[in-house]
């Protein structure tokens, strides 16, 4: 085992000298090859946080990311090898990072982005007819329970981020104005759609996620935001194709 | 608030968001795969990396990238005609043709 972690530290730390028993097609030391694949490696991670996070390489602009990614993939190398998934630890790391404490977002920012690549990779559900609903009681709907697509998640932010994201996709899209903005992610056809989440909304779904009746989560959100409405999220979830079962 | 008043206006929350969303859905043009049609880089897909679609087309009108269009314009989209002078359309299907080198 020691080998194969030399192996990978000298992949990641051109400092360290080539471990020895590599050898080329003539039986010679490995000597400099070694640093065609120190090279691969690194510019395909670099590649791959482009590509994972579009809008953070837009604030950063494209050389700033090059700077930021041969950092991070030497702090962080992939723990798995699905690529897809690489930079899990980027928001935790973008936040410990004096450098650019003065975009305190960023971290939220690619909260955000890996959200919506984990909800295009999550497994599909079909979802409840919500005219369902309608044939209840006012006393069955408040008992009522949902379950919900495995696409679906939710995020809370101290910042704009679905204000800044759209900004940074959408042609044309209005200027971000400073406000704390929650973000509720869902996958009605094939791809994930962030919308922003009206205050009390992030903890009436994360309140119906955890199993909660529709009276609990509702006096929840309700305690904390008096004027909390449910028929905004309730419609993003019908819409969202979100929910996916209901029961007492 | 009393638990009746409570009860009947959570259903009456629930119903309004029932005609919203039946609102919406029946407004929201249905999508469809579209080939061909995508400026270089901007095919749609959120898969991320590692993948083989994610704004992966690497020239334009590249005809096995697709995007998602309002059903029923794929094919009636006005591109520009290829260099030697032959028309492009849409497909519904991955096409032959601008496939990178």
């Amino acid at each position: 085992m020691s080998r194969e972690r030399d192996f990978t530290s000298a992949i990641l730390d051109a400092r360290l000298p080539v471990p020895s028993g590599l050898l080329d097609g003539q039986n010679q030391a490995a000597g400099r090859r070694f640093s065609v694949y120190r090279n691969n490696v690194a510019v395909s991670l670099t590649q791959a946080l482009h590509q994972g996070f579009p809008v953070l390489t837009r604030i950063l602009g494209p050389d700033n990311m090059d700077g930021l990614a041969g950092q991070f993939l030497r702090a962080h190398p992939p723990v798995s090898p699905v690529l897809a998934h690489y930079g899990h630890a980027l928001p935790a790391y973008l936040d410990s990072l004096p450098q650019l404490s003065h975009l305190g977002y960023l971290g939220d920012i690619v909260r955000l982005e890996l959200a919506l690549r984990r909800s295009y990779h999550a497994a599909d559900a079909a979802p409840i007819e919500a005219l369902r609903l309608s044939t209840l009681s006012p006393d069955a709907l408040l008992a009522c329970r949902f379950s919900f697509a495995p696409a679906v998640s939710v995020l809370r932010s101290d910042w704009p981020i679905h204000a800044i994201w759209r900004y940074n996709t959408v042609d044309g899209a209005a200027k971000p104005a400073p406000a704390a903005e929650d973000v509720l992610i869902t996958r009605p056809d094939y791809d994930p759609e962030p919308h922003p989440l009206p205050p009390g909304a992030a903890l009436w779904i994360d309140a119906l996620r955890s199993g909660d009746s529709l009276a609990t989560a509702t006096d929840a959100a309700t305690a904390a935001h008096p004027d909390f409405d449910l028929s905004a999220p309730l419609a993003l979830l019908i819409e969202g194709r979100a929910l996916t079962d209901i029961s007492r | 608030m009393s638990t009746t008043k409570k009860t009947l206006a959570v259903a009456s929350a629930v119903a309004a968001a029932l005609t919203a969303a039946a609102t919406t859905q029946a407004t929201a043009q249905a999508k469809e795969k579209c080939y061909g049609v995508s400026p270089a880089g901007q095919n749609d897909c959120a898969a991320g990396p590692g993948t083989t679609c994610a704004g992966t087309s690497t020239v334009d009108y590249q005809g096995n990238a697709w995007t998602l269009v309002d059903s029923g314009t794929c094919t009636e989209m006005d591109l520009p005609a290829a260099a030697d002078g032959s028309a492009r359309a849409g497909s519904l299907e991955p096409l032959e043709r601008d496939l990178p080198a």
